[in-house]
């Protein structure tokens, strides 16, 4: 078939024209792939601006302390974010008090209980809860867990705990199965999974050494993860729970059918209240201009917290599995 | 040697241990129980409420009995499919983007960092954005507008997916490429993505996975319509909203409706989410 | 077994001049000064680290691909300095083919595999094409066993099979040199013994450049021998003379398995 040239070749000028054409194809692969990059961080600077954009009317007419204002008078038109910060801040953290611990527990089963031909099926049960879309949560919230939370649950919590003294009043007030207390619930369930994959992950991470290091001492597991992995983790363990938070925070469907949707901030967490994101759910369709105005501020105090949040999550993310040498 | 001392320790440790383990135990079981609690509710709900004129008839209005759920499952269908097709080349091209270029690179490394917010960050407020950006423009609510906020929510997922996926081709392949001389964008085209296609395809199907299931941004874009209808630049039907109108309602009928359209959201989803699973083990394995 | 250096002085198709080598501060390679001959084989020997790799990637400035890594210094590809920045990549990479030590088929058909290096820069017709594939696989003593399953996937042979369908797809686009890294480390004993029958019939027509850890291989395999140690260019010959009376202790140690 023909001996191989004995010289570069490099000269060939048909090759020349091919080299040129493939200069202009490459430079064009780099500047169009480069677009689509910086469109996703133009998306992000359009959103903030949009938002502002709109929520100007509410901002200019309260100024600094729309954040504090615990007043929604839709028809004198006088309105103040408290009540609706308070919402969305008591029911994630509701949320996250239930939810921290147990995914705690479902990522030490998963990591250093669990038989390994269970794992990857129980895993997979665990991100399907994650992958059940949040109107879902809503309605079981609504018509299976709010009914029997009223009958059985929240007589047991206010004969127990709404008698102690400094908590009592959490727990007092009328029993529907709805409030902040009920959305709290359901919002754990929500993020629980997310929060249990995050740990079940940095947990998989440390060294199977360092683990065998602590049993052979004669460490308990418990003690393992306690002593050992939760330390080597902690900081992708802080950043899953943010995660969690990030995503309670922002949180509508789950939360709206079950936190009665009543613009007051109560004693008990019992009473119906509501958050950002159902505020803005239940009142966007019949809102008019200057209302509408507030609903746009509210929504962009929602999306600075929780980019706030989510920020400092993937910031602990990142520094654990920097540290660990994992890659992102 | 006091060994009274170190038994008591001990035992106490032990105590400590098996608390701790039964706890853990207790709390994978509960988080398996309400996953199952919830599906069995659902499905013994929704099968109540399904029936074939689910997908014959459109949504009743209120205080009629009967109805279906159609014009709101071919809206979703319809913008969900608008969805994939914004989505899918702007997720690969910008995911292609930080996997080939991404290295040492400020704008790469500001994109992921955004990219990975954006994921996590509240649905409601994109909705809010795409109507104040395109509805309040145009002055009407639209199927397209819907299809919007919904790719906003889609992008994210297919950028990382894609981004991690390339980065876990050998460098070995694409040097062999590179080695016979060939351009940077064949490199890419025919070895680097073709290797991580199953990968790639997974990342698609779970971000329509999420979108199926999504109603806050739909409520200010796509609203809803009562009627059927394939116009995509009128307020158009879909089931999220459709459920969150109907499941709050006092009409029996349009409660048992919701129980459906959560039946079919939730399976749609499901079997979206297997079957990425399934592709992407079985490719993978190839 | 080794060809004895020809009467008549030999052409070079490579000459590295003052190379050196930086991973970032560290740096791989000290003032290399090389001759790689046209038509023959060229072995790089030496304990891990040594540099024999680094050598080889800045050949075809495989190194490029990463930010970073640099060389400076000279290497003549027949006149033309390649270290220049100048210098096109693709271009320099089509006529410098290289097969690495893990067998790297592409995700497609074992003739698309074959034909891709070639479809870059060749506009053949389909039977010139098919003709090519056939020539190629035949060079790289695979035709007989793929010539049925053309349209299969290139995954689907097994490890000798996918080295020689790399080797294949390298010889495919009628490189002047082609560099081998490893390329028997991975294979069993068999499949090694086919690829080093086959580097001696490459080289009646290719210049080869070859790195490997096996001191055996080289001596069976190559006309001329580099050994490096730390970076460095330790001594280089004729493969006969350095193995049997090599100049330097460093060597001899290499050799007599003293270490490395």
């Amino acid at each position: 078939m023909g001996t191989p040239p004995t010289t570069s070749g490099m000269l060939d000028p048909r090759m020349m024209a091919v080299v040129k054409k493939q200069r202009i194809q490459d430079f064009l692969f780099h500047k169009v792939t480069m677009l689509f990059a910086i469109l996703v961080l133009v998306a992000l600077a359009a959103i903030m601006i949009s938002l502002m954009f709109s929520a100007w009317p509410a901002f200019k007419k309260f100024g600094i302390s729309f954040i504090w204002t615990e007043e929604w008078d839709i028809i004198n038109e006088d309105f103040g974010a408290a009540i609706a910060i308070y919402g969305t801040l008591v029911s994630s953290v509701i949320a996250l008090l239930i939810a921290v611990p147990l995914a705690f527990g479902i990522a030490l089963f998963l990591t250093e209980m669990c038989p390994t031909w269970l794992r990857r099926p129980l895993g997979t049960a665990i991100e399907l809860l994650a992958a059940v879309p949040s109107i879902i949560y809503g309605m079981f919230g609504l018509f299976i867990f709010a009914p029997l939370f009223a009958e059985y649950g929240q007589p047991a919590l206010q004969s127990t705990l709404g008698q102690m003294p400094l908590i009592g009043p959490l727990f007092g007030g009328a029993m529907n199965g709805i409030g902040l207390l009920a959305a709290g619930i359901i919002l754990a369930f929500m993020v629980l999974p997310f929060i249990a994959a995050v740990m079940r992950d940095v947990f998989e991470i440390v060294p199977p050494i360092l683990r065998e290091s602590a049993y052979g001492l004669g460490c308990t597991t418990w003690e393992v993860v306690r002593y050992i992995v939760l330390p080597y983790t902690q900081k992708g363990v802080v950043g899953g729970i943010m995660l969690g938070l990030g995503r309670a925070l922002g949180e509508t469907m789950a939360v709206t059918f079950v936190i009665g949707n009543s613009q007051r901030i109560s004693e008990s967490l019992f009473a119906p209240g509501t958050s950002i994101a159902s505020t803005l759910a239940n009142e966007f369709g019949e809102a008019d201009d200057f209302h509408l105005a507030t609903l746009f501020a509210l929504g962009f105090l929602l999306f600075v917290i929780t980019f706030v949040v989510l920020a400092f999550a993937k910031i602990m993310i990142l520094r654990t599995e920097r540290a660990q040498g994992a890659k992102t | 040697m006091n060994t009274d001392l170190n038994t008591s320790l001990y035992r106490r440790r032990k105590f400590v241990n098996t608390l701790g383990l039964s706890l853990s135990m207790f709390a994978m079981a509960l988080g398996l129980f309400v996953l199952l609690w919830i599906l069995f509710i659902l499905f013994k709900n929704g099968f109540a409420g399904l029936s074939l004129t689910i997908f014959t008839q459109s949504t009743p209005a209120p205080g009629t009995p009967g109805g279906g759920l159609a014009n709101a499952i071919v809206g979703s269908l319809m913008m969900i499919g608008v969805t994939a097709l914004i989505a899918t080349p702007i997720g690969i091209f910008a995911g292609v983007y930080l996997a080939e270029f991404g290295d040492d690179n400020k704008l790469a490394s500001t994109t992921r960092f955004v990219t990975d917010i954006m994921l996590s960050a509240p649905s409601i407020v994109l909705g809010l954005f795409v109507y104040a950006i395109f509805v309040a423009q145009v002055k009407h609510f639209s199927g397209w507008a819907g299809s919007f906020a919904l790719a906003l929510i889609a992008i994210p997922v297919v950028l990382r997916t894609t981004e991690n996926m390339l980065r876990l081709v050998p460098g070995n392949l694409r040097e062999a490429a590179f080695a016979l001389g060939a351009p940077h964008w064949k490199v890419t085209n025919y070895v680097t993505l073709r290797a991580a296609r199953a990968g790639v395809m997974t990342g698609l199907l779970l971000a329509l996975a999420r979108i199926s299931g999504e109603t806050a941004p739909l409520l200010f874009t796509a609203l809803n319509n009562q009627f059927f209808s394939t116009n995509m630049n009128a307020p158009m039907a879909n089931l999220p909203v459709v459920i969150f109108q109907f499941a709050m309602s006092p009409y029996d009928n349009w409660v048992s409706l919701a129980w459906a359209g959560a039946l079919l959201i939730t399976l749609t989803v499901l079997v979206l989410n297997i079957i990425a699973r399934v592709v992407f083990r079985e490719r993978s394995s190839g | 077994m080794n060809n004895q250096a020809s009467a008549a002085p030999l052409k070079n198709a490579l000459e590295v001049r003052g190379l050196n080598f930086f991973y970032g501060k560290f740096q791989g390679l000290k003032n290399i000064d090389l001759d790689i001959a046209e038509r023959h084989v060229t072995a790089f020997i030496g304990p891990s680290g040594c540099g024999k790799s680094t050598l080889l990637r800045a050949l075809n400035r495989m190194y490029s691909l990463y930010p970073g890594q640099r060389a400076e210094g000279q290497v003549n590809f027949y006149g033309e300095n390649i270290l220049d920045p100048k210098q096109d990549l693709n271009m320099l990479r089509a006529r410098i083919g290289m097969v690495f030590q893990k067998p790297t088929p592409f995700p497609m058909s074992i003739y698309d595999n074959v034909a891709f290096g070639v479809r870059l820069y060749e506009n053949l017709n389909k039977a010139d094409m098919d003709a090519r594939v056939e020539w190629a696989l035949t060079k790289a003593a695979l035709w007989g066993e793929v010539k049925d399953k053309l349209n299969q996937s290139g995954l689907s042979l097994s490890g000798g099979q996918q080295q020689r369908l790399c080797i294949a797809r390298s010889v495919a686009v009628k490189p002047s040199v082609i560099l081998f890294d490893e390329p028997t480390s991975a294979l069993d004993p068999i499949s090694t013994a086919k690829v080093e029958d086959l580097l001696h019939e490459l080289k009646s027509d290719y210049t080869v450049a070859i790195v490997t850890h096996n001191m055996q291989q080289a001596a069976r395999v190559s006309d001329f021998t580099a050994f490096m140690y730390l970076g460095e260019l330790v001594e280089f010959g004729q493969t006969d003379k350095i193995f049997v009376k090599p100049k330097r202790k460093e060597t001899e140690d290499y050799i007599t398995g003293r270490f490395g």
